[in-house]
């Protein structure tokens, strides 16, 4: 039986990732994201689950890779600062081709920057995870159930893709209580991890988990591998949503918080005549490449509504390959766009008719 | 008749250490101990970054490869994933009292229940040939030329002492491997540091005082009684705790 309760999205990501099977949450305390440390060290102790508090990001990245290792799901959580330090262990992940689950709850930055909302790590997520050549399947929350139903699905990604999966939620999303179902009978797909340190129990060769290959058309090989799987990903795997798109003129694009505000504004455009719609992308990697391109031969402008000082924009200007203008909306430092200016920004587009 | 075999726990890949290094017989102790302790198919090893970086091709059982200085933090990883198993990481010095101190540190205080091989040979040997944290004062090397300055770069880090004021860890002890004697002892200490673990007494540190002719600029003869004249005066060997044990330093 499953039930509506009301939970912050933080605690929903938490719950959710039991119930994808996560048994080892690692974590270090960062604001806002912190319910997420706070209700793993509640709940894992009673379900023979591992809670713990490491020393550092960098500790708990690297707990996480050894977890990882033994081919069990595992998680850690931060916010944008703590990413950062995260992004050392973050790259060694994917140069060993470990599955697992990372949370980041953005705050504004640079630097220590601030503790309110931002999308400001958006680059950070989709395109500079760590050094080298890698890529994480950024998965954009804009509903505490999502923020739920995504956890699940990045576990599974990460198990069918060998790879990491992260939650990009911002500090609204995670502390934003909503009625959520973590559905009891969810089903959970189990991988077959032959590649897992076990033991060898003296029955088969040594498994070794590695990224280091001094011979370079060995990493070479590794590198290609590695994105001939990011290229079916590419194919497959992008989500995104779309919200009266039918006849719009205008294309909103905006993921999590910007999403929902930009959703209102669009509404009340709609109201006073205008032909605005929007397309949501809900993996920011893969973007979602084809409705955006599709889109515009239909439309006239395109307005990437973010609280970056305009990340997105450049996915966006790629995706529609330059055919039409994409204009920003931003806010940033922890600021909010409120509808009025989302709406002031749709009629601006519109030439300022209406 | 065969009087001297390789152990089973190492495998048949030559080693790549310079003539001389005493790695080599650090990963015959390793090996030599989880044989007699029969536990090669349930111990997963961690290799570091440094001249040991490559650890993982030597030794038969499940290896992980850590990012510098994060090995006691994968280790813990692995070993909450299933206690049952036997969880050793194999470390330098640069590696584990430098860019991983604090995960050193933070391993021995929770008593993770690891075992812990640490490899102090004063150098960065890979690189070829730095100061390390544990270079002497008045060391040469490629980065104190003039020779270790305290007062610009500070002191040596005595890593056993400096874990013994720890709550946390089971044991600590110093061995070195420049005589058959001393390496009698590592062996014990070595052993010990495994079946601390298998008793699930906790957080195991073997410090052993090594050799790096190559980057030393000596024959391995000379670096072996470098090792006597200057390595250990300033890190005496013996136990600095031994929890379950007699206190014995």
């Amino acid at each position: 039986m499953t039930e509506k309760v009301l939970m912050k999205g933080n605690e929903a990501i938490a719950e959710a990732a039991i119930k994808a099977g996560c048994r080892h949450y690692f974590g270090y305390p960062i604001t806002p994201q912190t319910e997420i440390a706070a209700y793993m060290a509640k709940r894992m102790p009673k379900i023979e689950g591992t809670f713990l508090q490491a020393e550092s990001e960098i500790a708990a990245i690297n707990m996480v890779y050894g977890v990882a290792a033994t081919g069990k799901r595992v998680m850690t959580s931060s916010s944008s600062p703590g990413i950062a330090l995260k992004s050392e262990g973050l790259s060694y992940l994917a140069g060993a081709d470990l599955p697992a689950l990372v949370v980041n709850v953005q705050r504004g930055g640079p630097g220590l920057g601030g503790i309110q909302p931002s999308q400001s790590d958006y680059f950070q997520a989709t395109k500079a995870g760590g050094h080298g050549d890698f890529r994480m399947i950024v998965l954009a929350p804009a509903f505490v159930q999502e923020m739920a139903d995504l956890t699940i699905k990045g576990f599974d990604l990460a198990d069918k893709y060998r790879m990491t999966s992260m939650i990009l939620a911002d500090g609204t999303m995670g502390q934003m209580m909503e009625p959520v179902e973590i559905r009891e009978d969810a089903e959970i797909t189990t991988y077959d991890k032959p590649w897992a340190v076990t033991g060898t129990g003296c029955k088969r060769e040594h498994n070794i988990v590695n990224s280091l290959f001094l011979k370079p058309d060995q990493l070479e090989k590794t590198n290609i591998e590695r994105y001939e799987r990011y290229k079916l990903i590419e194919e497959s795997e992008a989500m995104y949503e779309e919200f009266m798109m039918e006849d719009a003129e205008i294309c909103v694009v905006a993921f999590g918080i910007a999403a929902r505000v930009s959703q209102n504004a669009i509404v009340e455009a709609r109201k006073q005549g205008i032909k605005v719609g929007m397309i949501r992308p809900i993996t920011l990697w893969p973007f979602p490449k084809k409705p955006l391109l599709a889109a515009a031969d239909k439309v006239n402008k395109f307005i990437s509504v973010e609280l970056s000082m305009g990340q997105m924009v450049e996915d966006i200007e790629l995706a529609i390959r330059c055919k039409k203008p994409v204009e920003l909306c931003n806010r940033v430092g922890g600021m909010i766009p409120s509808p009025e200016e989302v709406l002031a920004k749709i009629k601006e587009a519109n030439g300022g008719k209406n | 008749m065969i009087v001297f075999d390789k152990p089973k726990a190492l495998t048949d890949a030559p080693l790549h250490y310079c003539p001389g290094c005493t790695h080599g017989i650090i990963h015959r102790l390793v090996a030599e101990a989880i044989d007699e302790l029969g536990i090669e198919g349930k111990t997963i090893g961690v290799a570091p970054v440094g001249c040991s970086v490559m650890a993982y091709d030597y030794f038969s059982c499940d290896m992980v490869e850590a990012a510098h200085g994060r090995a006691p933090a994968v280790a813990t990883g692995i070993k909450r994933s299933d206690p049952s198993n036997i969880v050793f990481t194999y470390q330098g010095d640069g590696d584990l009292a430098s860019i991983g101190t604090a995960e050193t540190v933070h391993a021995a205080t929770r008593n993770e229940n690891i075992t812990v091989i640490f490899v102090n040979n004063a150098i960065y040997g890979m690189t070829g040939g730095q100061m390390a944290p544990t270079s002497l004062p008045g060391q040469v090397t490629q980065t104190s030329p003039y020779g270790r300055d305290t007062k610009l770069c500070g002191f040596p880090v005595r890593v056993c002492e400096m874990l013994s004021e720890l709550e946390g860890p089971e044991y600590l002890e110093r061995v070195a491997v420049n005589n058959v004697k001393n390496i009698k002892k590592a062996k014990a200490a070595i052993k010990k540091a495994f079946e601390n673990q298998i008793n699930g007494k906790g957080f195991s540190l073997v410090e052993v005082v090594s050799t790096c002719p190559t980057n030393w600029g000596m024959t391995p003869k000379d670096a072996l009684k470098w090792v006597d004249d200057n390595m250990i005066p300033y890190y005496p060997l013996g136990v600095y705790k031994d929890r379950s044990g007699k206190e014995e330093k």
